[in-house]
């Protein structure tokens, strides 16, 4: 319990930033990476360090390396979204220690980039690779002409649920969240398991929730960086956290956090019927041990269910992009790194087949291999053509504030007292609203 | 603690009066110096002058002076994790002292291959890392895989989640209490082992029995050793850190950002970049250990505190 005192943490924090400054003359001679979680094929070519945490990350960075003679890809995985986000703020505030090369998601790059610990990427030939992605896609990554970094998948969300939970209490696929809490309610009046889950800890799935009701939590644009409008105690959010929030305390969905060892165990014993989720959930799934022995063939998809059927809203939860660091030694070297690492197609039909990624690269997306692809997962479903593609080409892309961490984090205190009955959606919305205001003020920007 | 070097009168003289620069005894301590100065002494004046200064996200560093500080003192997180902490002390310190008293007596009393063992058996814990014992009762506790939900599920109910935003406080308090108990319990064995056992001779002749030694001649001896643990406890208890931080991902968002006051300084260094603020609030939580260790130590003067 005293193992990490007061002092030891104004320490770490000293070190952190004590280890900084001069020592740019260290990075461009420094050793070349080592402790590399791959092989390196060709030992005489330059190395980049590269942190990301796909699932089949190991193929992808073999399949670079067995391509390239000029240079190789040196792979870490530093982990899965937030703990990655921490060493990788850390290394910005020590001014050493990030990668060269790194895998973010889209809601994270605008807080980095107002850092200036990404580069941008446009004198570096980023805009020969951009006939590959949608216009939506490419506009995600860039700020005005800058290219901050290359996309890889996009993550448009549907509602993957157990056809044999729906086919024993004998309910169809819901189509509009007022279906959704009514089949919820039949099931468990039935006896059966809870519907879906309202966990804490992916503030990323509400806000999407959010923004799929009408909500616009921030406006923003790097160009004016000390503008920023913030909205999120519109009646959009409230509804949202108050529809959760009473599912939940009704006992329709459970209130565990997710990605944790017990909700995967739950995933595989038929625990919940129904998981709101991005195209890339099957790839991690699967990789825990979903849908295989005697869960196989037991799960299906749905598109997303709607507030308003007459006007669908498609969103997305994650996609990712490489971006190359303000710390890399080479930048022109990790920027070839960035554009060409999981863009080949070797990597990508692995990706797609597994379903760790919705690939945004237009060739595949367009392939009649990946359109009319039986989805395995989901016993045979053809899911990219009947729900991904077409939610993926209605999305409209999101803003996001340079906050994104601690929005994310304030929203998931909020949830958890929503969960413990400590208060409601509507003053949740206002007490976050109020919070990310007050944080925005203290950050020195100018909020309306 | 209550340690106090009293070399003798005559040494002190002798040793003024050669006062001269002696190169072998800062060899010696060299070693230590160096660890010191860059591990404690350097980085804490460089958190000292971080927490002066203050950073926006949009704005860049400015000088702050103390308003770091006050912001500090007012911020309800930062309370928040104060008021837990101070609870938690309330409760965890008595409990583990209750616990180590107890255990040390009982040892005490009986000899033989029982008792080592049992004391070895008591002390485990302690020898056990502290993210490791966090680990494993975080897979005790766990609700589809833990013991205690299947011995429930034998009696066809379900066991609370100790981990759950009503329960997180006693499930910390087992942790903690399983983990520093036969510590705490081996420096009151130690305490009691040193004392004369001549003095429960003249006892038993006096007619005292086995409860009476214990009560009116075993504990008050070893009080001064009771109040050592209670200041050790009570500044642990309030830098309580890694068990939330460990069984946190699993607790499904009980161990929220501003817990304790060392995770939230954690939070704001290493999640929101706001090491300024982390180091204000770092020296905060210092100042306030402080403050209560020294009223602590001030209140027990007469049983061999810091003031003794």
């Amino acid at each position: 319990m005293r193992r990490i005192p007061a002092a030891l943490l104004c320490l770490t924090v000293a070190l952190g930033t004590a280890a900084c400054g001069g020592d740019d003359a260290d990075s461009k001679t420094a050793a070349k990476p080592t402790n590399c979680t791959n092989k390196i094929v060709n030992e005489a070519a330059p190395r980049v360090l590269v942190w990301a945490w796909y699932p089949n990350m190991a193929k992808v960075v073999d399949n670079f390396n067995n391509q390239h003679t000029d240079v190789q890809v040196c792979w870490t995985n530093a982990g899965q979204g937030q703990p990655e986000y921490e060493k990788f703020q850390t290394a910005i505030s020590a001014k050493k220690g990030a990668p060269d090369v790194i895998m973010l998601e889209a809601d994270q790059l605008v807080g980095f980039e107002i850092q200036d610990a990404l580069v941008d990427l446009a004198p570096f030939g980023a805009n020969d690779v951009k006939k590959n992605f949608s216009e939506g896609a490419w506009k995600d990554v860039s700020q005005g002409e800058a290219v901050y970094a290359i996309p890889v998948d996009g993550g448009p969300m549907a509602l993957i649920y157990r056809t044999d939970v729906f086919d024993k209490y004998k309910i169809q696929p819901p189509k509009t969240w007022d279906e959704y809490a009514q089949a919820a309610a039949k099931v468990k009046a039935a006896g059966g398991p809870v519907f879906g889950d309202f966990g804490s800890n992916v503030p990323a799935v509400t806000t999407a929730l959010m923004i799929q009701k009408g909500a616009q939590p921030f406006v923003y644009n790097l160009a004016d960086k000390q503008k920023i409008t913030i909205k999120l105690d519109d009646q959009a959010t409230k509804d949202v956290l108050t529809y959760w929030g009473d599912l939940a305390t009704k006992g329709l969905v459970g209130k565990e956090d997710q990605f944790t060892t017990d909700y995967i165990a739950g995933m595989v014993g038929g625990k919940y019927a129904t998981y709101v989720s991005a195209a890339w959930a099957p790839g991690y799934l699967t990789g825990s041990g979903v849908g295989a022995g005697k869960d196989k063939g037991k799960f299906a998809v749905a598109p997303l269910p709607q507030w308003d059927p007459a006007n669908p809203v498609s969103v997305n939860w994650g996609g990712s992009a490489f971006a190359v660091t303000s710390q890399a030694a080479d930048k022109a070297l990790a920027a070839k790194v960035a554009m060409g690492i999981y863009a080949d197609d070797a990597s990508l039909t692995d990706g797609w087949k597994t379903q760790t990624i919705f690939p945004l690269n237009q060739g595949v997306l367009k392939s009649d291999e990946f359109v009319n692809a039986k989805v395995d997962f989901f016993s045979g479903q053809t899911a990219n053509k009947d729900i991904y593609i077409p939610a993926e080409n209605a999305y409209k892309g999101a803003v996001y504030s340079p906050f994104t961490v601690f929005y994310y984090a304030q929203l998931q205190a909020q949830i958890v007292k929503i969960l413990g009955g400590k208060t409601t959606g509507a003053q949740a919305a206002t007490d976050l609203h109020n919070q990310i205001v007050e944080y925005a003020k203290s950050q020195g920007f100018t909020v309306s | 603690m209550a340690l106090t070097l009293e070399a003798p009168p005559a040494d002190v003289t002798n040793r003024t009066r050669r006062r001269v620069f002696k190169p072998a005894g800062w060899l010696f301590i060299l070693p230590f110096l160096i660890v010191f100065v860059a591990f404690l002494l350097a980085p804490l004046l460089y958190a000292g002058y971080l927490s002066l200064y203050t950073k926006g996200l949009a704005t860049g560093t400015t000088f702050a002076g103390f308003d770091n500080y006050t912001r500090a003192f007012g911020d309800p997180s930062f309370r928040k994790g104060l008021w837990f902490v101070l609870k938690f002390s309330v409760v965890v310190i008595p409990l583990q002292i209750v616990v180590a008293l107890v255990a040390a007596l009982v040892l005490d009393e009986v000899t033989g291959r029982l008792a080592r063992f049992s004391r070895l058996v008591i002390f485990l814990p302690y020898a056990i890392p502290v993210v490791l014992g966090a680990l494993m009762w975080g897979f005790l506790y766990s609700p589809s895989f833990g013991p205690i939900e299947q011995i429930a599920g034998a009696f066809d109910v379900r066991a609370p989640f100790l981990l759950s935003q009503g329960n997180i406080f006693y499930g910390l308090l087992n942790v903690v209490t399983w983990q520093w108990s036969g510590y705490y319990m081996i420096i009151i064995y130690a305490a009691l082992r040193s004392i004369d056992s001549s003095i429960y001779e003249a006892a038993r002749i006096d007619g005292a029995n086995s409860r009476q030694i214990a009560v009116r001649i075993k504990v008050p001896m070893v009080s001064s050793a009771l109040v050592l643990i209670l200041i050790f406890s009570l500044i642990g208890t309030l830098q309580f850190f890694t068990e939330p931080q460990i069984l946190g991902p699993i607790a499904n968002g009980s161990v929220t950002p501003d817990f304790t006051p060392n995770i939230y300084a954690y939070y704001m260094a290493f999640r929101y970049a706001q090491f300024n603020y982390a180091s204000a609030i770092s020296f905060s939580l210092g100042f306030v250990v402080f403050l209560v260790v020294a009223v602590f130590t001030f209140a027990t003067r007469k049983r061999g505190g810091l003031f003794s």
